[in-house]
């Protein structure tokens, strides 16, 4: 039956998360936070690398650095807040390219052109880096590397006040198979945990 | 050249830098006094004219002196304040002459040689030393001699009417210890007439080098220096080029070359620039700027060159360029530190990077996080622009907190418990469990515009739909709003 055993082999949360370096990634949904917080924890959780998160200024939600504390320490984060949209790019694309960051999240409000993306791939890919795009539902660039969908989900059990329970899809994906998951973040020891999903009744 | 010195004594120094400042109001027919802490007790360290006429005097104990007379005014002294005000007035010296020192605590040398014709003559450049001191409200003496101690001696001793000669001056004028003054005046030597006819070799055994020293220097026999104030350093270097240049490569290579000689000066002093401006000259005198702001004072000019870059290909050379500025506009001191393995490197390049990129959208938007001590969510951090602070503290919450906050967003709901359902941005949304409340005070000791509403009970809302929000009620205003997002 090898047809069965390629597809577990294929859902393997672990084998598409995090996604793959030095290139730029893309995520929307509710939870695109949440999901840009998570990669920065398992990137730069063990290492003491800097994450840059760019964002436009005039986007009222901010980063609450208090609750971002259960992903990643706050001192590994910079955060720029840019007039346009153009600038984030531009520092993004600085960012990527100095090789001194490991994450460089995106916070993006328009649609951004196929040469805006390969230009981000490209320098993801010179400063070994990876880029991490969030953006509006039905936005994405062609360039990006893979989509992931994030939405939370409302935790049934209702044992852990503090669950994080969300659905993580990959709605794009140039070099794999499109799934989905359900993870949790685990504060205390700041890693994924994949949740099995409920049998259907 | 035969040296001309003026010596300047701002007898009351003190109590006229208070009083400038507009203590009395400008009213100086008052009593003021200078305290200041000395044996035990509270003195007076310098008055004005009003007080010294009530019969007040230097170290007189200020509870004294306020029984004397009980409306007097008085401020402590400030002996840093008083140094920076006698550089300033040095530094307006020099507006006669090049070569000024600061005498004492108190007082002002100037060596006018040759440049008393500017002002027409000695005598009028005394008087308008005079005048403008006066108009600034400083009590000065003025005295103009050939040497550092017979001016000292005039502006301390000597009466304008009696003329220059300094031989009919007490002995103390001479810059004595008051020790040895007193054995002079013991022994009849009241002035520096009666010391000038005794034998030098009498004097030098009797009361030892240091009279004859001060006579021959009060004389003009022994030459004295007067140590002029330095100038400050001027972090500026420039090249100026036979042929104009065009090539953002040739720019480039002739900023190195001052970029070395400038941090060559920067680490002779212990400095690091901050701001540096690289002013390119074309040859129809229109002038290029390139302004740099680094994210950390810098003096290695092999970092610094390549931030640059980008400023310099922005150039527009026209005709070409001949000459090139490079200024260090803002330092901040940089001492030597010692080179630690691994952990410097990794924060230079992200120094580096926050200069980039702070370049093209301003050093103040790049931030980061500080802990701050209080309860109030959007006060329990501090947003700090990340070149001007360090990555310090520790972050702890007692009570999950959202990832994301934002203006508190009203929804429709009544009562103490979260509403059953409602509509937050266009969602209508049902709660599937509710954890709270968690109560938070505002702060009273802070005014808070958003705090108006009172106190304020938290609770962290999971619902159906997944969105798990912070929602908080104000049971003294009663309302329900959204802050905050979780994961």
């Amino acid at each position: 039956m090898p047809i069965v055993k390629r597809f577990t082999v294929m859902t393997d949360f672990w084998s598409h998360f995090p996604p793959k370096n030095t290139r730029t990634h893309e995520a929307c949904g509710p939870s695109a936070p949440a999901f840009a917080a998570a990669l920065a924890g398992h990137l730069c959780g063990a290492n003491g690398k800097t994450v840059f998160w760019l964002r436009e200024s005039w986007q009222g939600a901010q980063l609450n650095p208090v609750g971002f504390a259960s992903y990643l320490d706050p001192k590994q984060l910079l955060i720029a807040q840019t007039a346009r949209q153009i600038d984030a790019l531009a520092a993004a694309e600085e960012a990527l390219r100095s090789g001194h960051i490991a994450l460089v999240v995106i916070e993006l409000s328009q649609r951004i052109g196929l040469s805006e993306g390969r230009r981000l791939q490209l320098a993801a890919q010179e400063g070994d880096a990876m880029g991490l795009c969030l953006l509006p539902e039905d936005m994405g660039s062609n360039a990006a590397q893979t989509r992931w969908r994030c939405t939370p989900v409302f935790d049934v059990s209702g044992a852990a006040a503090d669950s994080t329970l969300q659905n993580w899809k990959i709605i794009k994906n140039k070099s794999g198979t499109l799934t989905s998951w359900n993870v949790k973040w685990h504060a205390q020891t700041r890693r994924i945990n994949v949740v099995s999903k409920p049998a259907q009744r | 050249m035969r040296k001309r010195v003026v010596s300047m004594w701002f007898p009351n120094l003190p109590s006229d830098r208070v009083l400038r400042a507009g203590a009395l109001n400008g009213d100086d027919t008052r009593p003021f006094v200078v305290t200041h802490h000395a044996k035990n007790t509270d003195r007076i360290y310098c008055l004005n004219n009003a007080a010294a006429a009530q019969g007040l005097h230097r170290d007189m104990g200020f509870s004294d002196a306020r029984a004397y007379c009980p409306d007097l005014q008085s401020c402590p002294a400030d002996p840093i304040a008083d140094a920076r005000f006698l550089q300033m007035l040095a530094r307006w010296g020099k507006r006669y002459c090049p070569w000024v020192g600061i005498d004492g605590v108190d007082g002002l040398l100037l060596n006018i040689a040759g440049s008393a014709h500017l002002f027409g003559g000695e005598d009028a450049m005394l008087d308008d030393m005079r005048g403008r001191l006066s108009r600034a409200g400083l009590q000065g003496r003025v005295a103009v001699a050939d040497t550092r101690g017979a001016a000292w001696a005039l502006t301390h001793f000597g009466q304008r009417a009696q003329g220059a000669d300094i031989a009919h001056l007490p002995v103390a004028a001479l810059r004595l210890d008051a020790k040895t003054d007193a054995t002079l005046q013991r022994l009849g030597l009241r002035k520096i007439a009666d010391l000038t006819a005794l034998p030098r070799a009498t004097i030098a055994r009797r009361f030892g080098p240091d009279v004859v020293l001060r006579l021959d220097q009060a004389t003009g026999a022994r030459d004295e220096d007067i140590s002029p104030l330095k100038d400050a350093p001027n972090y500026g270097v420039r090249m100026t080029l036979p042929d104009p240049i065009g090539l953002s490569g040739d720019v480039m290579a002739g900023a190195e070359r001052l970029l070395e000689r400038l941090c060559a000066k920067l680490k002779d002093q212990d400095m690091g620039a901050r701001k540096l401006q690289l002013h390119l000259r074309r040859v129809d005198q229109a002038a290029q700027v390139v302004e740099l702001r680094l994210a950390a004072p810098m003096r290695d000019a092999a970092r610094i060159l390549p931030l640059f870059e980008r400023g310099v290909g922005e150039v527009d050379a026209g005709y070409g360029i001949d000459q090139i500025r490079l200024t260090a506009i803002q330092v901040e001191s940089l001492p030597k530190a010692q080179i630690t393995h691994g952990v410097a490197t990794r924060t230079q390049g992200i120094d580096d990077l926050i200069t980039r990129i702070g370049n093209r959208i301003g050093l103040d938007n790049i931030h980061r996080f500080l802990p701050a001590d209080s309860h109030i969510p959007e006060r329990s951090f501090q947003i700090a622009a990340a070149a001007y602070s360090r990555a310090e503290g520790a972050w702890a919450a007692l009570r999950p907190r959202p990832l994301q906050l934002f203006a508190p967003e009203p929804i429709a709901g009544a009562g103490a418990r979260p509403p059953q359902h409602f509509r937050w941005r266009r969602m209508a949304l049902t709660v599937g469990h509710a954890t709270g409340p968690e109560r938070i005070a505002p702060e009273w000791w802070l005014t808070d515009d958003n705090w108006r509403s009172g106190l304020r009970d938290y609770w962290k809302v999971d619902t159906v739909q997944g969105r798990r929000l912070w929602l908080y009620y104000t049971p003294q205003n009663p309302g329900w709003f959204v802050q905050g997002e979780f994961a």
